[in-house]
């Protein structure tokens, strides 16, 4: 089948998302440097996610203030996360689901199962949170937060990184 | 999030992006990407399900093992488990975002 990717949209959000244009920059692409039961996965959500009791939430004030910005900070979360560790900064999705329970935006209960059954080498330590909602131009994104993630997981010798944009 | 991926695969990692818009996705030349015809803040299910979260799961790992250029999808056909009358407004926030309150506010005005 083919994903209706705007199935769950308003019309006006469905129009606008068809009309944005590819971009004209070439494809990324990083081979898998070795076979993937013998890599280490980490996992990215942009559900606006952190840890409660430890971690300062997304800047939703300043996005009331300017609805045009987003905060572009991470969080880090741990492998060990249950959802009852966590809440949820992000002004345009419901919060209901994901605070139920975690794992339907960064489901490490799934990756884990993985691990165990040698599908993937192993699911790493930490996994991160963004707020999805970002300023068009996504500088922050481009010139800050990218290369700090990126460099992170080269520390802790991380193979592959998945993205799931909330 | 497509920038992430862009600038995180250009240093090197090789990432696969489970989204609920693979249209989109594909539009900003990412390297692998797998689709769920899903609302939007739920990329592997609904709470609780952990078969479907498997299913989506194993689906990333099939991504990553056969990509073998970019600009690779896989559309999972997987069916959303609660009607779209009611999925369409589950997914939404209570209250309107900024940036749509000030949409809706200059339509009015």
């Amino acid at each position: 089948m083919t994903v209706d990717s705007y199935k769950f949209l308003p019309r006006s959000m469905r129009l606008a998302y068809e009309a944005v244009p590819a971009i004209d920059e070439p494809p990324a692409w990083a081979p898998l440097p070795k076979p993937l039961r013998r890599c280490t996965i980490a996992l990215m959500t942009s559900a606006g996610i952190y840890l409660r009791d430890s971690q300062e939430p997304f800047d939703t004030e300043r996005e009331k203030q300017e609805p045009a910005w987003g905060d572009p900070t991470f969080r880090v979360i741990p492998r060990s996360v249950r959802s009852a560790d966590v809440a949820c900064s992000h002004l345009h999705i419901s919060h209901d689901d994901l605070l139920q329970d975690v794992d339907v935006v960064l489901p490490v209960r799934a990756f884990s199962a993985l691990e165990a059954e040698g599908r993937i080498g192993s699911l790493a330590d930490e996994h991160y949170s963004l707020m999805g909602y970002q300023d068009r131009r996504l500088e922050d994104w481009r010139n800050v937060q990218g290369p700090e993630i990126a460099a992170r997981l080269k520390e802790r010798a991380v193979d592959v990184l998945l993205l799931a944009p909330a | 999030m497509p920038v992430l991926a862009r600038v995180i695969e250009t240093l090197g990692i090789p990432t696969v992006t489970v989204t609920m818009m693979p249209d989109l996705a594909m539009k900003f030349r990412l390297s692998r990407v797998v689709g769920v015809e899903f609302p939007f803040g739920h990329n592997f299910g609904t709470p609780g399900n952990d078969a479907m979260m498997l299913a989506v799961a194993r689906a990333a790992c099939q991504a990553l093992e056969e990509a073998g250029a970019p600009g690779y999808r896989l559309d999972l056909d997987l069916e959303w488990p609660v009607p779209l009358e009611v999925a369409y407004r589950s997914w939404q926030p209570p209250h309107p975002s900024p940036i749509v309150a000030q949409m809706l506010k200059r339509r009015e005005g």
